[in-house]
């Protein structure tokens, strides 16, 4: 299970604010924070109100890498902020995201082949995010004919099904569950798969509470990583003990505890 | 049509041990021997490195054991002496190590005090330049007062001592810690309270490059399968990183394999079932054999002939058998 900390991101006011004046402490505050937690990667985003994303991004990527030594995934549609991260990557990066749309296409394979990044492929078109799981695995294989046309390895490509709010959007998470399942059975090796997952929890109640139950499930539909907040420790003691039920860690009685220190 | 090669890819390897020390490294052994750091399944070259190869300890005891004619044979003239016993050991039957195990401590035997125990340790690191494995005799209380004293009368000599149980290892780990040796961490062929026990161990600070997993086995005959599972899922565990089952497996097959009644038994009580000696060294050697291709990183082993089967057998499955 790949874990990719989401807390570095423009739209926490904190962060935007630190964005804005180029105060350090925040964003290195979240490095060390999200890394103590265990974090495999942090997520970058600077936010959709930076006034030069490009700058943003390259001011983020050098202020986390002064503290913190984690691989990271830059998070941007601006694909020119995106490029600008690569090049000072110290460590091989995830690229957030690209769609099933043709020009982006051409212009963020070549680059992720370029920094030797992986590279998170969403399900969806210029038409939007399809409804049901058979749509959205049809685009998942658009992405896997890209890759292979590019000569882009699977097992860096993560298919990212794209989960809504439950509040507003209540049909899609099963339709997510399927296509988790679904993207498994593409190609050999599979594409790894992941979601953004707060993003089902968005102005719901029992917000912690809903973002692990849809993990529980996603583990079981085969899900490999998730951007998501490290620091619910309630989250990661769910992934712990969702390794354990599907036969993925082996259980002893401090298995929890043992999740956390994982890397450590 | 062509074959479709199977080959498995993993992310992680087994911890390597080293045990021994040589002068400089404060000890007064020749050389160390290290154990573990394989990234595949047992002698599969094909899927990554068989970095070190497996070694067997001949096993010593600290008074005269009561063992069968096959074994008698060869070990009657220096079971008297456990110097000359492991000096024997190393010298004729070429073992790697030495696995002295402190019987004579039983309070139901000899009860030897600690300090007559850590005596015999000295000697027998005289005696012989290998490294040394020493075990207690198995009773908690009594181990508990002897391993202590014999921890710091081998103190510098990097020894591999036994054995820590999940009932009973806090006074064992922390002999270890202080006088820097390596401990066998015992469980009851069980994958839970194996991974457990490392925890536990751990969690007392000790390293974990200093942990060798004892999962207990059984000989042929007596359970070796579930032994094997075992084992199996350790290594499967070790390979997708899982850090607190990646450690080197230590097996005691000698013990094992002479105490099941059909290595032991006379000819003249089974006549159907030939002759006791031959019959008897090939049992230790089909159980060591099993084990190793199990994973097994060093085997614990009393017959000469046997250990020379295996040896045979271990540098036929170091050659790499990559394609």
């Amino acid at each position: 299970m790949i874990l990719i900390g989401e807390r570095i991101n423009g739209m926490f006011t904190d962060i935007g604010k630190a964005v804005r004046e180029r105060d350090p402490a925040p964003v290195q505050h979240w490095a060390r924070a999200q890394k103590e937690a265990g974090a495999d990667y942090l997520d970058v985003n600077t936010g959709p109100n930076a006034e030069d994303p490009v700058e943003a991004m390259r001011w983020l990527v050098e202020t986390i890498q002064e503290v913190c030594d984690l691989p990271l995934c830059l998070d941007s549609t601006n694909y020119d902020a995106i490029e600008a991260g690569l090049e000072l990557c110290k460590r091989p990066a995830i690229i957030n995201s690209v769609p099933v749309e043709r020009p982006k296409i051409e212009r963020v394979f070549p680059m992720a082949k370029k920094y030797n990044a992986k590279l998170i492929g969403l399900t969806m078109d210029k038409k939007g995010i399809p409804k049901d799981a058979d749509n959205r695995t049809a685009l998942a294989m658009e992405l896997v004919v890209v890759a292979s046309e590019y000569d882009f390895p699977l097992e860096d490509l993560f298919i990212d099904p794209l989960i809504l709010p439950v509040n507003v959007a209540q049909e899609h998470a099963p339709e997510v569950l399927e296509t988790l399942r679904n993207v498994k059975t593409l190609s050999n090796p599979a594409p790894k798969t992941v979601v953004g997952l707060s993003n089902v929890s968005q102005n719901s109640v029992n917000r912690s509470l809903v973002d692990r139950t849809f993990l529980a499930m996603a583990l079981a539909a085969g899900l490999d990583a998730a951007i998501l907040n490290v620091n619910d420790e309630e989250l990661l003691d769910t992934i712990a003990t969702s390794r354990i039920l599907l036969n993925q860690d082996v259980y002893a009685e401090s298995y929890l505890k043992v999740f956390r220190s994982r890397g450590k | 049509m062509a074959v479709e090669k199977v080959v498995g890819k993993y992310s992680d390897s087994v911890r390597e041990v080293v045990l021994g020390a040589t002068p400089d490294q404060g000890g007064t052994r020749s050389h160390t021997i290290t154990i573990g750091g394989d990234s595949a399944l047992p002698f599969l070259h094909f899927e990554g490195e068989v970095k070190n190869r497996p070694v067997i300890a001949i096993e010593v005891l600290d008074h005269e054991p009561e063992w069968n004619d096959a074994l008698a044979e060869h070990y009657r003239d220096v079971w008297g002496d456990p110097t000359q016993w492991a000096q024997k050991a190393v010298e004729e039957f070429g073992a790697d190590l030495i696995c002295l195990t402190l019987d004579g401590a039983d309070p139901d035997g000899l009860n030897r005090s600690p300090e007559e125990c850590a005596e015999v340790v000295k000697k027998v690191l005289e005696a012989v330049e290998v490294p040394l494995i020493v075990k207690g005799s198995g009773d908690f209380d009594k181990d508990n007062e002897v391993m202590p004293v014999v921890a710091e009368a081998g103190a510098g000599e990097n020894l591999l001592l036994g054995t820590a149980e999940e009932e009973n290892y806090k006074t064992l780990t922390a002999a270890c810690m202080v006088h820097k040796h390596s401990i066998i961490a015992l469980s009851p062929i069980d994958i839970n309270i194996c991974k457990q026990l490392n925890i536990l161990i751990n969690e007392m600070n000790m390293p974990l490059d200093r942990i060798v997993i004892d999962p207990s086995v059984g000989a042929l005959g007596y359970g070796i399968e579930y032994v094997y599972s075992i084992m199996e899922r350790i290594r499967l565990g070790t390979l997708q990183s899982d850090k607190m089952l990646a450690m080197p497996v230590i097996c005691n097959v000698g013990y094992e394999a002479w105490r099941a009644k059909e290595a032991f038994a006379p000819e003249s009580e089974f006549p159907g079932w030939g002759d006791q000696v031959s019959r008897g060294i090939l049992w230790e050697a089909m159980t060591a054999s099993t084990l190793l291709q199990a994973g097994a990183h060093l085997l614990v082993m009393r017959h000469p002939e046997a250990i020379r089967m295996l040896r045979e057998q271990i540098d036929e499955l170091m050659v790499s058998n990559e394609f």
